[in-house]
């Protein structure tokens, strides 16, 4: 009995860091071939590709742990908006270029201080995946805050644009760092990813010129299946053509 | 580091890490994928017929979309060398790192025009602003170059420029 309810926790919050890396892939891939300039798109159409990198790592491993039959693309294709674990903030539209930027900043810097301890978990597949995706997420996180700082602290549009994501993404930060029960899983100590998430932020902000909004209320349920009106639409696009035609292959 | 283990367990192991040395990244094709680093490990189990023959690779980066094509790759060179009987294992531990990159494939990098890692390891770091690694120009062999993206063509590259002969180049990052 043990067992089984410690294997239903550690699939739910492998699912939950999958589902987490697949839809932030998935939003920063949108950009590809529409980014500001050819260089910038190149930058977030890479990170993508590592989001989604993460996640099969994340999918495979679930699936391996799940049994009977389940497999990468089936977790990822076949489930329905209330199964999908990721945060909120992972699945709001991009909006213009500093929404998409700083909502990869805030996700990238809770990335980088919940892997440093992944990495160190007693599942050692769980701490592989972690460690190898810490080093990708190294540079999501020095290339989104570096962009936050040049728009906050860069012309009087750029800072309109940047102050602007900030009071729509704000309400959605909590959750990154707020657990549920499956987390327990991660053995991570929360509390001090919510500190080092929240010092970092406040650095970062500082350099941009920004001032550092109040705590408030705070938007959650994601990571327990409870979305917003956009991830149906999102599921509806990348699911279509399994769902339309299961099994196709390339 | 060398990969290649200098004595060989047997003919066949022998046999299958110099058919390796042909096998080439399909993005990078100057590269083997000896060159990179990328098997971790072979194992041939003589006992079974015909021999059970284990190769162990790592992925570059968790996005690597070459990897299903490098796994293909093995399996067509080693196949009609006599061994049909194969099974190709990922682990991401430990990570893959340049720094095992054979020093044949950094020379071969830089005659095909990408700059190879730098032999002083520099990782990325979280630090914003940070002074930019220098990068020698494969072209002409300035080291005025500047970078232009941490970002390039594929995962593995950083875009560069050289400010001499003003040609564009790829640096393979170190990681």
């Amino acid at each position: 009995m043990q067992a089984s309810t410690n294997l239903i926790s550690t699939t739910d919050f492998l699912l939950h860091l999958a589902d987490n890396a697949l839809i932030m892939g998935h939003r920063n891939s949108e950009w590809c071939g529409h980014g500001p300039v050819l260089e910038q798109d190149i930058a977030i159409s890479n990170i993508a590709l590592d989001c989604i990198g993460q996640a099969r790592n994340f999918y495979q491993y679930a699936a391996r742990l799940m049994g009977e039959g389940h497999t990468e693309d089936s977790l990822a294709y076949l489930r329905d908006e209330r199964a999908f674990r990721n945060c909120l903030i992972c699945e709001l539209p991009n909006g213009d270029w500093a929404q998409t930027v700083l909502r990869l900043y805030f996700f990238s810097t809770y990335q980088y201080f919940l892997f440093q301890q992944l990495q160190h978990n007693s599942d050692a597949e769980l701490a592989g995946i972690a460690a190898k995706s810490l080093k990708e997420v190294t540079y999501h996180l020095r290339w989104s805050s570096e962009w936050v700082i040049r728009l906050g602290d860069g012309t009087e549009e750029s800072r309109q644009r940047i102050l602007q994501a900030l009071d729509a993404l704000w309400p959605y930060t909590g959750e990154l760092y707020t657990p549920v029960a499956y987390e327990s899983v991660g053995e991570a100590d929360m509390a001090s990813i919510q500190t080092a998430w929240l010092d970092h932020v406040k650095a970062v902000l500082e350099e941009a010129t920004l001032s550092m909004p109040d705590m408030g209320w705070m938007q959650q349920g994601g990571k327990t299946g409870i979305h917003t009106e956009h991830l149906g639409y999102i599921l509806a696009e990348m699911q279509f053509l399994q769902r339309a035609y299961p099994g196709a292959e390339w | 580091m060398t990969i290649v283990p200098a004595t060989y367990y047997n003919a066949s192991e022998q046999k299958i890490w110099s058919l390796l040395e042909t096998v080439c990244d399909p993005e990078v094709p100057v590269l083997t994928v000896l060159d990179l680093g990328i098997v971790r490990a072979v194992s041939v189990d003589e006992s079974s017929t015909p021999v059970a023959v284990t190769i162990t690779i790592t992925p570059t980066y968790s996005g690597c979309p070459a990897m299903d094509v490098i796994a293909m790759s093995i399996r067509m060179v080693l196949l009609p060398e006599g061994f049909p009987n194969i099974d190709i294992k990922q682990v991401l531990s430990p990570a893959w790192t340049t720094d095992w990159m054979s020093e044949a494939g950094r020379q071969k990098l830089m005659a095909y025009g990408i700059a190879p890692p730098n032999p002083r390891q520099s990782v990325c770091t979280p630090d914003r602003f940070q002074e930019e690694e220098a990068i020698q120009c494969p072209q002409c062999h300035s080291w005025h170059t500047t970078m232009v993206s941490q970002f390039g063509s594929t995962a593995c590259k950083a875009l560069y420029k050289c400010e001499d002969c003003k040609e564009p180049f790829d640096y393979f990052k170190c990681h």
